[in-house]
């Protein structure tokens, strides 16, 4: 992990509520594995005082990006920042994806939202392509569909109403694939607790390998707050643990699910 | 120039420490900061066995301030020495253990224990965590109680015993009084404040806690005037803390009457704020003229 102070190269609506962020981040971006986050303090937010954590999305040289949709005070004032501005960055922070090994288990990508963010390094860097299961709420909720494509990966779209690939959840669409071929598959997953919680049901239910990025509001994001903590099997019950340390990748086996939010 | 004070029998080579609590156990911040530069390391609470915490939510930030109720998740003093003792014992500068328990026994036998470890350079016991149920506050805001716990740690260690005092008191005075009196060294002030907020739209206590403790830069005056009235009462020396994130927050506490200071929510945003807070420090005095940091001790004039 390293502190360093980045200049904004730029930070462009991507859809509706959704930006794309790249800074250059000379000192960071080379770490960065699939599944990590970096933790922005906002410079111009004076009031609010914690860092935002962001997973992080593309990684090129000395740049990084970011997908971030605005949701409050936070990410308000980030979408009005303009190229040549300067941030705080702590990063590569986090245990992230285990990279697929060369043959073994095809790799069923599952996002949820700008979850998508949290999985195009894996998929960019995994040697076997397989299949990314996106979905959201409408059409505007579905990000980065072409750049998965042009990684050679299949998509698979569903939305809640439908505006956009097929109507439903993107759990069912993983569903209906599971059933049709239930074995030698592995999920990786990112996206709302709801989702997470159902790709670990169906993870179990077909006995598949699956690693789920958690979320949890988080303080510090380096592991001394203990805000972020997620409940973790251990011995005959469950401790917890950090999702910006341990996290935010757990093997969901891993997961006291029962205990999650 | 000299920065160095004095906690007891303990040398700090300067006065920026750092709020328990705010810093887990030293290592985590290691690959960002130079832990050597700090005058003490003090780490996050420690009763006799593990702790799982509160339920999540546990923070949550408002204007200039973060609520948290963390609950003192943490490995208990077996678990603590086993894992993080081997890193902070080959630190240069003192560590600072806090402690607490439910119990005035178990006060006294985690300070025993870490007594018996060897190497610790000062306890801190906590009497003042707002989010325990047992234990924590209570100890902090009865006379009677806070003394037989200092009393029982002073008992079985000779180390340096720093009481950190809750800020939720009529009147700080008595309880520094009763502290320095059973036999402490030093007081940290303060703990973070109760504190509540609520989700309007779900009309949900925005904490799995319902209640937390509120720190950072909205809580400093509280704090300053606390230290200033408790530097008034008692003569050990004063460990200021609430809301510091620059050299002029922490010379405001120095000249309300800390000997020194600790920095808290401000290590959760920026790792580098002790540091900043020490070259501060220095470049303050350097431009006024003062030759040792004391001078600015309880120098506020408040007569006419």
């Amino acid at each position: 992990m390293v502190e360093q102070t980045v200049q904004i190269i730029s930070n462009e609506r991507e859809a509706d509520l959704y930006y794309r962020l790249v800074v250059r981040a000379p000192e960071i971006a080379p770490l960065v594995q699939p599944g990590q986050f970096a933790h922005v303090r906002i410079l111009p937010l004076r009031e609010a005082l914690l860092r935002r954590p962001f997973s992080i999305f593309q990684v090129s040289g000395s740049t990084l990006s970011i997908l971030y949709k605005t949701i409050g005070k936070g990410t308000e004032v980030l979408s009005r920042m303009r190229p040549g501005e300067e941030l705080s960055l702590i990063g590569p922070l986090g245990h992230g994806f285990t990279v697929p090994p060369p043959s073994g288990e095809t790799p069923l990508l599952v996002a949820g939202g700008y979850g998508m963010a949290a999985l195009y390094l894996l998929a960019q860097r995994s040697p076997q392509k397989g299949i990314v299961f996106v979905g959201g709420r409408r059409r505007a909720d579905i990000l980065c569909e072409e750049e998965f494509r042009a990684l050679g990966w299949e998509v698979r779209v569903t939305t809640e109403d439908g505006s956009h690939g097929e109507k439903g959840l993107v759990t069912e669409a993983l569903l209906t694939e599971l059933k049709r071929r239930p074995a030698g598959r592995k999920l990786f997953a990112c996206g709302p607790s709801p989702m997470l919680k159902a790709v670990g049901r169906l993870a179990a239910e077909f006995d598949l390998p699956a690693e789920v990025s958690l979320d949890e509001h988080m303080g510090c994001g380096i592991g001394v707050c203990l805000a972020c903590v997620v409940p973790i099997k251990a011995g005959d019950g469950w401790e917890y643990q950090r999702a910006c340390t341990e996290g935010p990748v757990f093997d969901s086996r891993q997961v006291a699910w029962e205990a999650a939010k | 120039m000299n920065l160095s004070v004095k906690i007891g029998t303990l040398t700090l080579q300067n006065p920026v420490t750092v709020a328990s609590g705010t810093f887990g156990y030293g290592a985590e911040y290691s690959q960002l900061i130079d832990l050597n530069q700090l005058g003490a390391v003090v780490v996050k609470g420690i009763r006799l066995g593990p702790v799982r915490g509160n339920p999540t939510p546990r923070t949550f930030e408002v204007t200039s301030g973060l609520i948290n109720a963390i609950g003192l998740q943490g490995p208990g003093v077996d678990g603590f020495i086993r894992k993080f003792w081997p890193f902070l014992k080959e630190l240069k500068v003192p560590a600072i253990i806090n402690i607490w328990g439910t119990t005035v026994e178990e006060y006294a036998e985690v300070a025993r224990r870490f007594d018996a470890l060897g190497g610790v350079g000062a306890l801190e016991l906590n009497v003042s965590c707002p989010n325990i149920k047992e234990g924590g506050a209570q100890f902090g805001t009865d006379v009677k109680l806070l003394s037989q716990v200092v009393g029982a740690c002073r008992k079985v260690t000779e180390l340096p015993l720093i009481t950190k005092l809750s800020p939720n008191v009529v009147s700080i005075a008595p309880y520094a009084k009763a502290a320095e009196a059973a036999g402490c060294d030093a007081l940290s002030i303060m703990n973070s404040f109760p504190a509540m907020a609520i989700d309007i739209k779900t009309r949900r206590p925005r904490l799995a806690n319902v209640t937390g403790g509120l720190t950072g830069p909205c809580i400093k005056p509280i704090a300053i005037k606390l230290v200033w009235e408790a530097a008034k009462a008692v003569k050990i020396p004063i460990i200021g803390m609430g809301g510091i994130q620059s050299a002029a927050d922490a010379i405001e506490f120095l000249m309300a009457g800390a000997t020194a200071v600790a920095v808290g929510t401000a290590n959760f945003y920026e790792p580098q704020t002790a540091l900043q807070v020490i070259a501060g420090l220095r470049q303050f005095m350097q431009q006024n003229r003062i030759q040792d940091l004391r001078e600015l001790i309880g120098s506020v004039q408040t007569g006419k």
